[in-house]
């Protein structure tokens, strides 16, 4: 008889299931998995370091490139650390802007999560639906920003500019005909707020085709329902937040329980799971896509209502518009001061939360009153997720561990940082 | 604090005054932009964690984060230095060589600590979250020592495991009682700790392949670091009679 052992297996970090470069070294029993030891930090960047470098304004696209599959939530954390140190609100449009970005930032990660979670366990066809629709809304984020993912649109003190006007239109091209362009333009002829609205009005549908691919589907079910089962106690003491914490039937969401921006001015409900399973987190996520909707409509509805200021107008902290840079000696020395030095933010320290799509996801900002930050801490939701992935997976089988990562909602540009 | 004893307003200060009636002498409690912050002694730590954790009008299940900070150069602006390069790119400001000793014996980065007096250079900052109070709470302790040295969480909050691998990892602080002090984000091998204010930028070497060896070698780094903004410090702030904007108290 030959001895047996355990066996250990590297998965990752080049593996299509691991979400970018996770690197787990598995210990297993057979097919079973008697420890797992994921190895991050691949995809390191020092973030927090580079920002201590830096003066405040520039790091806001750094934020970006941590989750980046939801780049505006992030910025929005980090702007309302510095506002809430510098003691700034910023106008009340700007912060209903933020709320419609920030939930469609929601549905583009749950679109992504969904996608990839799918195509990870064997649904092929909902990864390509998923990707049709975040087209649409990568669009928005182009027509506000200029940029299709790392927008940099959110500054303290508001956001960048105001929602334009019109839409970019496709081009006929030698592979697009006339007609099949105007197919496509159809619902672009309005501004931005139109097409979001059209947006929001089929997506409903769109969730209801993911639904029947999935949700009664035998083999989703199979490789989902009571996999990766977290109790209510063990998801508080793990650090979990966000959906994998609602998944857990904890209804915590800081929305409601620490609404930031307008959230409290807006009418939305918290869908909790039962089980604590990946079926229930698919179903709180899927929820929430929903949510998200109806908080994008009502947006809408306010912003088509209510035009103004989106910035505040203190040039000590946003610089002045173009036109009067060239007539006015003050706006001009404004405009050098904040591009060669920023602004000083007064001494202190604050530590601020927004519910990312993944959870909280927190900057912790440390200011000894220069114009760069002297320490900013990243509280990524997904690091304090994959640090229960030993506890997670152990007894599993291999194929769960896929599962398990996928219901996580993994990315490596939050928890390497 | 005393303000707060009397009449508590605010939940920030209701919760400042229920720490300082619980432990009293043991927190410094402080209350800054709506937000608690207490500091207490490294040794106090444990014991008064584990009272936030399970007395139930306190209740902090969860912890959120835990956050290394090395306080050598607080305060310190780039135009304060006398000896730094008057030329190059970075001229004028001292900030380009955070390393110890430059290699032509340049300006010693680590010589003046600005850490408050008497107190460590690292101080570990924790969040705590409750989710039956909806509270928020800050503990400071610092860590003393060379190493630095400090209590783990990791019985009290699992949680606590990566996040205290991560600030040993950045700044070498040592968690007692840690079960499994990896690193955890910087490369296989890799020396020294990143985010201690001495490290330079740019790191200590660089990796490239090496045809010659036809293998991948480690080599010192031959970048530069240039400072295009330097860093500094006025007291001017933007927002004028903001409660929190215009105290200047250096």
């Amino acid at each position: 008889m030959p001895e047996i052992r355990n066996m250990t297996m590297n998965f990752g970090p080049q593996h299509p299931a691991a979400h970018g470069v996770l690197r787990l070294v598995l210990e297993m029993d057979g097919e079973v998995i008697e420890r797992a030891d994921p190895h991050i930090g691949l995809l390191h960047r020092a973030t927090e370091k580079l920002a201590e470098s830096k003066p405040y304004n520039q790091s806001i696209g750094y934020m970006d490139r941590l989750d980046y599959v939801s780049m505006m939530c992030n910025e929005h954390a980090y702007v309302l650390a510095i506002e809430r140190l510098l003691g700034i609100e910023p106008p009340i449009r700007a912060q209903y802007i933020r709320v419609l970005f920030d939930e469609i930032t929601r549905i583009l990660n749950h679109l992504m999560w969904l996608g990839a979670h799918g195509l990870d366990i064997g649904a092929m066809t909902v990864f390509l639906y998923c990707f049709r629709e975040r087209e649409d809304l990568i669009d928005c984020y182009e027509a506000v920003s200029g940029t299709r993912m790392h927008a940099t649109y959110y500054r303290p003190g508001g956001v960048y500019r105001d929602l334009p006007a019109s839409m970019p239109q496709y081009q006929p091209t030698t592979f697009r005909s006339h007609k099949e362009v105007e197919r496509l333009n159809d619902n672009r002829r309005g501004s931005l707020l139109d097409f979001i609205d059209d947006f929001a009005e089929r997506f409903p549908a769109c969730v209801d085709e993911y639904e029947t691919l999935l949700t009664d589907n035998r083999i989703w079910k199979q490789r989902t329902v009571g996999i990766a089962v977290v109790t209510p106690e063990r998801a508080l003491a793990l650090g979990f937040t966000g959906p994998m914490l609602r998944g857990s039937g904890v209804a915590w969401d800081l929305r409601k329980k620490q609404p930031y921006a307008v959230y409290d001015r807006l009418d939305f409900d918290i869908p909790v799971g039962v089980n604590g399973d990946c079926y229930d987190r698919y179903l709180v996520r899927i929820e929430e896509m929903r949510q998200s909707t109806r908080l994008i409509k009502q947006c809408i509805a306010w912003l088509r209502e209510n035009p103004g200021p989106v910035i505040v107008s203190d040039h000590k902290l946003v610089p002045p518009p173009r036109e009067v840079m060239k007539a006015d000696m003050e706006a001009l020395i404004h405009h050098f001061k904040l591009f060669t030095e920023g602004y000083c933010v007064p001494e202190g320290e604050v530590y601020c939360a927004v519910e990312h799509p993944k959870g909280e996801f927190g900057i912790y900002l440390v200011s000894d009153g220069a114009n760069k930050p002297y320490r900013l801490k990243v509280r990524a939701a997904g690091f304090a997720h994959l640090a229960a992935m030993n506890e997670l997976v152990r007894g599993h089988m291999l194929a769960d561990v896929v599962a398990t990562i996928g219901t996580m909602d993994i990315v490596f540009g939050e928890i390497d940082r | 604090m005393s303000r707060s004893l009397d009449a508590p307003k605010t939940p920030a200060e209701a919760l400042a005054a229920r720490l300082s009636e619980r432990f009293g002498e043991k927190l410094d409690c402080r209350i800054a932009v709506g937000q608690v912050t207490a500091e207490l002694a490294a040794e106090d730590l444990v014991e008064v964690c584990r009272a936030l954790r399970d007395e139930p009008d306190l209740r902090f299940e969860q912890l959120m984060d835990v956050c290394g900070v090395d306080y050598s150069a607080y305060g310190q602006a780039d135009w304060l230095t006398e000896d730094a390069s008057t030329s190059g790119f970075s001229r004028g400001v001292s900030a380009g060589s955070y390393r110890e000793t430059t290699p032509e014996g340049g300006p010693d980065r680590s010589a003046p600590d600005r850490s408050p007096p008497g107190r460590s250079r690292f101080a570990v900052v924790y969040h705590l979250l409750s989710v039956t109070h909806n509270r928020r709470l800050r503990l400071r302790a610092y860590a003393e020592g060379d190493p630095p040295c400090i209590a783990s969480l990791i019985d009290l909050w699992p949680s606590a495991d990566w996040f205290e691998r991560e600030a040993f990892d950045l700044f070498g602080i040592l968690f007692e009682g840690h079960p499994d002090l990896r690193r955890i984000l910087t490369d296989y091998g890799f020396i020294g700790h990143p985010f201690r204010k001495d490290f330079p930028l740019e790191g200590n070497v660089e990796v490239r392949y090496d045809p010659e060896q036809e293998r991948v070698i480690y080599q010192p780094v031959t970048i530069e670091n240039r400072v295009l903004v330097p860093k500094v410090i006025r007291h001017d702030y933007p927002v004028p009679g903001t409660s929190t904007g215009t105290k200047a108290d250096a």
